[in-house]
């Protein structure tokens, strides 16, 4: 007879696990975190450097301090735009999707497919299709007269990284959503035609509610991963014109490896890594207060 | 060997802290299992996940610290124990 809950030696199956982790993450962490404390001066030649990295980091009077609240600004504002454009469109697509038939298999899988696309992929097809000269999309908007250019114009540079990732992740809402709404019993759908409901009704009293699970998926996996973009600005613009679209990833990226400035870029991927830590414990916190809600 | 890993007494300290509590923690789950319950934060919570939200929370305060320019770190450490107490015994 045993008091606990369950049996805990499974943990045991999961060592492997842990030591691969302990040197694809913890021991890199542990050295970035040790590097945040010193200066370096040449290879393996540290200097104890207390907080000043950090402080430097925090205060955005100085140098450091301003380009880190400018990438934080612009990776807030883009994970903002992003999910503001993609959740609705989502919803709306998975909305008029059919529900029954021989469309279903088809739409599905062509609404898929821009997700099956790796991120570099999609940032060379972009860059091409942004292209004034050859490019489609960039040839098509400078022959109507309008002012586009990726490398020059900061506007065009930030409207094409959201179409970007609008067009590669809004399929993952519109999956998400639609099999939301696929789970909705038929009964509901009936009781709202003999209340003769409208159709805002229909989607304001029973489709949204029920869509909340799947929409707090949508919302939080979306926003760590629009908060973490590096690959598509990269390759589309290079962060630029100017520092335009520096976003967090690229600007860590510039410091670490551009200017071999360990200090500095530790004391960033810090901050950076403790802002994605909350979001992911968040999103864990939430998906298992789901999943035992459901249970229950 | 290790020299690449650039360690210094302070980090040391750190990270053997961190695991000294893990260590504490496991042999706590496996002599004194609990079951989470609820507290201040609105969802049920074990041992594991009150030593998280602290480590987290602190790391915010000693953030906020530095960000508003305070001076000797030892303030926000107190700040940071204090709100760990709080959290073990009301989350």
């Amino acid at each position: 007879m045993t008091d606990k809950p369950w049996n805990n030696r499974a943990w045991f199956f999961v060592l492997p696990v842990l030591i691969f982790v302990l040197f694809s993450s913890i021991v890199p962490m542990m050295t970035v975190v040790n590097y945040s404390v010193q200066d370096s001066m040449g290879v393996n030649n540290f200097f104890w450097n207390g907080d000043s990295w950090f402080r430097d980091l925090l205060d955005p009077s100085t140098e450091m301090g301003a380009r880190f609240a400018g990438a934080l600004v612009r990776t807030f504002v883009f994970s903002f735009v992003a999910l503001a454009i993609e959740i609705p469109l989502g919803i709306g697509i998975a909305l008029c999707l059919p529900r029954r038939g021989w469309a279903i298999g088809p739409s599905l899988v062509v609404i898929a497919l821009p997700m099956l696309i790796p991120w570099n992929v999609v940032g060379t097809i972009w860059q091409i299709f942004a292209r004034q000269d050859i490019g489609l999309f960039g040839a098509a908007l400078t022959g109507l007269g309008l002012h586009y250019n990726v490398t020059q114009d900061p506007t065009s540079a930030w409207i094409t990284i959201v179409i970007i990732d609008v067009w590669h992740w809004t399929p993952l809402v519109i999956l998400l959503s639609y099999a939301g709404l696929r789970a909705i019993p038929d009964a509901y759908y009936q009781a709202a035609r003999i209340d003769a409901a409208s159709r805002w009704a229909v989607f304001r009293n029973i489709e949204l509610p029920r869509l909340r699970k799947v929409l707090v998926i949508a919302v939080l996996l979306r926003f760590m991963q629009t908060f973490m973009i590096y690959t598509e600005p990269v390759v589309v613009t290079g962060g630029g014109p100017g520092n335009a679209t520096t976003f967090l990833s690229i600007d860590l990226v510039k410091i670490a490896i551009g200017q071999v400035d360990l200090g500095n870029a530790a004391a960033m991927s810090l901050v950076y890594y403790l802002i994605i830590l909350t979001g992911c414990y968040v999103f864990y916190t939430v998906m298992t207060q789901l999943d035992r809600r459901r249970d229950s | 060997m290790l020299s690449w890993m650039a360690w210094t007494w302070s980090t040391a300290a750190f990270f053997g802290f961190v695991v000294l509590a893990l260590v504490i923690l496991t042999l706590l789950a496996i002599y004194r299992p609990e079951m989470p319950r609820k507290g201040i934060l609105g969802f049920p919570t074990t041992r594991g996940d009150r030593f998280f939200v602290t480590m987290v929370g602190s790391a915010y305060i000693f953030v906020a610290w530095m960000r508003f320019g305070g001076g000797s770190l030892y303030y926000p450490l107190a700040g940071a124990v204090l709100y760990g107490i709080a959290m073990f015994r009301f989350a």
